[in-house]
């Protein structure tokens, strides 16, 4: 319950970091939010949903008071995965769907790096659908954000994985005839611990998630409702606002009720929930494998390795 | 006596012919023979045909013959099949208890199962048959009973103490029952060498390059890296995780190397097409990766535990678009242990995808060799050393430069900020689709690297080239049967083996080819893959090829058979 209260009394950033630093091996230091500033000029449509969770995640890196030269953002492809150019951090912009395991390869050989991943749904649950699985099950501490618009906007409006059934586009005709995926259902079926929803205009909310999302140790999940201005006429900003409500607010609501939240995750329709869905610490990939009580591999000196022990079995 | 010896051990899959075969050649090795070594396995975890090949001599051997000496039949398929194949006077070991063969030669009756069973269970058979093939060779017990001590040492002390019982008992009843001298060696002097294979190469090269993290998905036959380097994990720090995918293994090794570890995949040509993406990933984004691509006969799964050096081309052209990259063909498991050692510092260097091509049969295969030179290879490393990395300010991941390679900075150790981008960039790494930058982008990636990297290929073998009448060419596992019969007919034939095949370094053996008439490629696949390769960047067309696509590797008789009437 604590985190509930956190975000009502509106306290969470100060609490937040002091839980941070309850975390021996991260240095907290002061930072502004000009210091993310990012000479990339922003090509996104005027209006995106994208400049919500921009600033979202500034605020929550400036909260979490870690230096950009620590923290690392990989991307896909879409329009999402131009976000790692806005900030003025280490980026790794990859391949359409293949953010997380380049995001998990670079978080295992440095456990001292912040890992972000900004996918869309395209990305994430499309294209690179066998990672989302996978890297649930690995459990390694980054934290997943998830603009989801419901749509494909840099491909012009195709349909997404996220695509409201009977939504009708230049491919999906005759309207979307598949189920749509269900993330937040699917990722707290397959164990995944911090599970968590957020909206692109309710910036320090969404901060709020992604602070919690980075300080939980293990994959963190945090879709995002992001409308589409440009291709999703259905799921709009109006259309969002008058649903959505902070399952949080509820004092009563149980982050580790199993049960509670996969109704909560299925809730879709006259009212959205958003917030932190289900929570639950479980070791991580670092910790279950015991290299976050080592040197970082990519620190160790590798210019005289010595195999001679090796080679003894050879002869 | 004899100056060279095979062995086949042949058997359905699970009966323990791979022990039994390892076992003798490291006896053999250890009274100072040299050996090679394959196996032919099939797709299946019990049941089928499966045999283990070993091949003995006083000098060192490279390849593998068509008949054997001695064969141990563990089955009663294995004598029709193998049978054939057996050299005049040689021996074929079997348990009339288990075949219904009443013929007396060439066939040896070991009782070998009851010799197990009486043991307490049939699963000795196979060290029953070790130590009646030492008994046959004269092979002294202690040194037999000294290599089941020490590569059973896993094995809890009882069963030990049984297969000991068992070598014991089939080195006993051969020494009574069998009274054949021919087959008799005589012990050598013993060099120090090792007995590995392809794959166990470019695992301690891997490991010995600061290799810290390996992502794979198994495929045979890369599937024993994986294990090697698991193995070593704990001890060497190294990360080594079993991907979802191939795209997924990639990619992770991508991302760990783009945080600053050296990283390496390996998978087979199936597997390989699903990380080819990848390969340009790495291209675009700059990031080093060796990639390891064990062939094995295709289209699709084709013969999963077979081999074949069909992926050339392939590999060649893998990944859209033009981009620097070296591939690496090494022929024997030295070679291998060397170029892998230099595909990591390649792969820094000019921060592209390196690729180690090599086959089933050069996976498989074994060999003992010399103890690794130190000085032949170095680690070099070519990233932004720590401690510089603090001074830097206003970094440009994507310099332009002069020789196309901009230093590169591992995010966390320099003040700045590094951006990686798979869309086409300026020099900060924002994405960009200003032309003039393009053009200058592709000459870095392409041309200048290419360059580079042309200037340090490793130039061809050559062995007798200029006074033979037919010179042969390959690349990867062939070299070992191209050497051989150069060995054996030194008046007629003399070779070129390829360990590095792109850039393709030609220079040095154009002027000759142009010159030379009686030519022949010779490759495990139906096209002539490196012909062709040869022709597009030479000009030079070969015509003659001996090219074998049975998902079989060469041995020296078949070349020998092939080149009769050239």
């Amino acid at each position: 319950m604590k985190l509930i209260k956190i975000y009502r009394t509106n306290k969470f950033q100060q609490i937040s970091r002091s839980k941070f630093q309850s975390i021996s091996d991260l240095k907290v230091v002061s930072m502004n939010i000009n210091d993310f500033k990012s000479n990339d000029p922003i090509t996104w449509c005027p209006g995106c949903g994208d400049f919500g969770i921009l600033n979202a995640v500034k605020k929550a890196f400036v909260k979490l008071g870690k230096e950009s030269k620590d923290i690392l953002l990989v991307s896909g492809i879409g329009q999402a995965a131009k976000l790692p150019h806005y900030i003025r951090c280490n980026c790794f912009n990859g391949l359409h769907g293949r953010a997380l395991p380049v995001a998990v390869g670079a978080k295992m050989v440095n456990h001292n790096l912040t890992v972000v991943v900004t996918t869309g749904d395209g990305d994430c649950y499309g294209e690179g659908g066998n990672h989302f699985i996978h890297n649930i099950r690995r459990n390694v501490d980054i934290t997943v954000i998830v603009l989801n618009n419901q749509i494909y906007g840099l491909t012009k409006g195709q349909a997404s994985p996220t695509t409201d059934p009977g939504y009708v586009t230049n491919v999906q005709t005759q309207g979307v005839m598949a189920e749509p995926f269900y993330p937040l259902s699917a990722a707290i079926a397959l164990g995944c611990g911090f599970v968590a929803r957020g909206y692109s205009a309710e910036i320090e909310h969404l901060s709020w998630l992604i602070t919690e999302g980075i300080i939980h140790k293990g994959f963190s999940l945090i879709d995002v409702l992001q409308p589409c201005v440009s291709f999703n006429k259905k799921n709009t900003y109006e259309w969002y606002s008058k649903r959505v409500y902070k399952l949080n607010d509820d004092v009563s609501y149980d982050l580790q009720n199993k049960p509670v939240a996969y109704q909560k995750a299925a809730e879709w329709g006259d009212r959205i929930p958003i917030g932190i869905i289900y929570k639950k610490q479980k070791p991580s990939y670092e910790e279950k494998t015991g290299i976050i009580s080592r040197l970082p591999v990519m620190e160790e000196d590798i210019e005289n390795i010595n195999i001679d022990g090796l080679l003894s079995n050879f002869i | 006596m004899f100056s060279e010896l095979t062995i086949k051990i042949a058997g359905e899959a699970g009966q323990g012919m791979q022990t039994v075969g390892l076992n003798l050649c490291r006896l053999f090795k250890c009274i100072g023979f040299y050996v090679f070594a394959n196996q032919d396995y099939m797709s299946r975890v019990r049941g089928g045909n499966n045999f283990f090949q070993l091949r003995i001599a006083n000098k060192p051997l490279y390849a593998l013959r068509k008949n054997s000496d001695i064969i141990v039949a563990l089955d009663e398929p294995s004598v029709g099949m193998h049978k054939p194949t057996l050299n005049k006077d040689g021996i074929i070991i079997i348990d009339r208890k288990k075949n219904n063969i009443a013929q007396e030669s060439p066939f040896v009756d070991i009782p070998m199962h009851e010799i197990a069973k009486n043991l307490g269970n049939e699963i000795f058979v196979n060290s029953v048959a070790y130590g009646a093939i030492g008994s046959i060779v004269g092979a002294e017990i202690d040194c037999m009973i000294e290599i089941i001590q020490k590569n059973f040492s896993a094995k809890n002390a009882d069963v030990i103490a049984k297969n000991i019982e068992a070598v014991k008992a089939g080195y006993m009843f051969a020494k009574d029952n069998i009274k054949e001298e021919r087959l008799k060696i005589k012990q050598n002097k013993n060099k120090k060498t090792m007995l590995l294979n392809g794959n166990e190469a470019i695992a301690l090269a891997a490991v010995r390059s600061g290799c810290k993290f390996y992502s794979a998905y198994p495929m045979t036959p890369s599937t024993s890296i994986m294990n090697e380097m698991a193995a070593y994990s704990g001890q060497f720090n190294i990360i080594v995780e079993q991907a979802e995918d191939e795209i997924a293994a990639v990619n992770m090794a991508i991302g760990a190397s783009f945080a600053g570890a050296r990283s390496m995949t390996a998978t087979s040509g199936g597997g390989f097409c699903l990380m080819v993406e990848g390969v340009s990933l790495s291209a675009m984004t700059e990031t080093p990766v060796v990639i390891v691509d064990a062939q094995r006969p295709a289209p699709a799964t084709g013969f999963p535990t077979r081999t074949e050096q069909a992926d050339l081309l392939f590999v060649l052209q893998a990944g859209h678009g033009e981009f620097a990259k070296a591939i690496f063909s090494p022929g024997t498991a030295e070679e291998t242990f060397y170029i892998t050692m230099r595909a990591f510092n390649l792969a820094e260097k000019y921060q592209i995808p390196v690729f180690i091509m090599t086959d089933q049969y050069l996976a498989d295969s074994y060999r003992n060799i010399d103890m690794f030179n130190w000085d032949t290879v170095k680690v070099e490393r070519s990233i932004i050393p720590k401690e510089l990395s603090k001074k830097i300010s206003g970094y440009k991941r994507y310099e332009f430069n002069e020789n196309g390679i901009s230093p590169r900075a591992i995010p966390s150790w320099i003040n700045g900020v590094v951006y990686a981008d798979s869309d086409e960039h300026t020099e900060e790494g924002h994405i960009t689709e200003d032309a003039s930058i393009r053009i200058k982008m592709v000459e870095k990636r392409m041309h200048k690297k290419m360059r580079g990297l042309m200037e340090e290929a490793i130039k061809p073998n050559t062995f007798n080239i200029e006074k033979a009448q037919i010179v042969l060419i390959g690349f990867g596992s062939t070299y070992g049967v191209l050497r051989e019969i150069c060995e054996v007919y030194p008046d007629k034939f003399g070779f070129i083996h390829f360990p590095q095949v792109w850039p393709l370094p030609a220079d040095s053996v154009v002027k000759f080819l142009r010159e030379k008439n009686n030519v022949f490629t010779v490759e495990n696949n139906a096209t002539a893959q490196l012909a062709k390769l040869i022709r597009l960047q030479t000009g030079i067309h070969i015509e003659k090829s001996i090219l074998k696509f049975d998902g079989r590797p060469f041995d020296l008789d078949y070349l020998v058979e092939q080149l009769k009437n050239a």
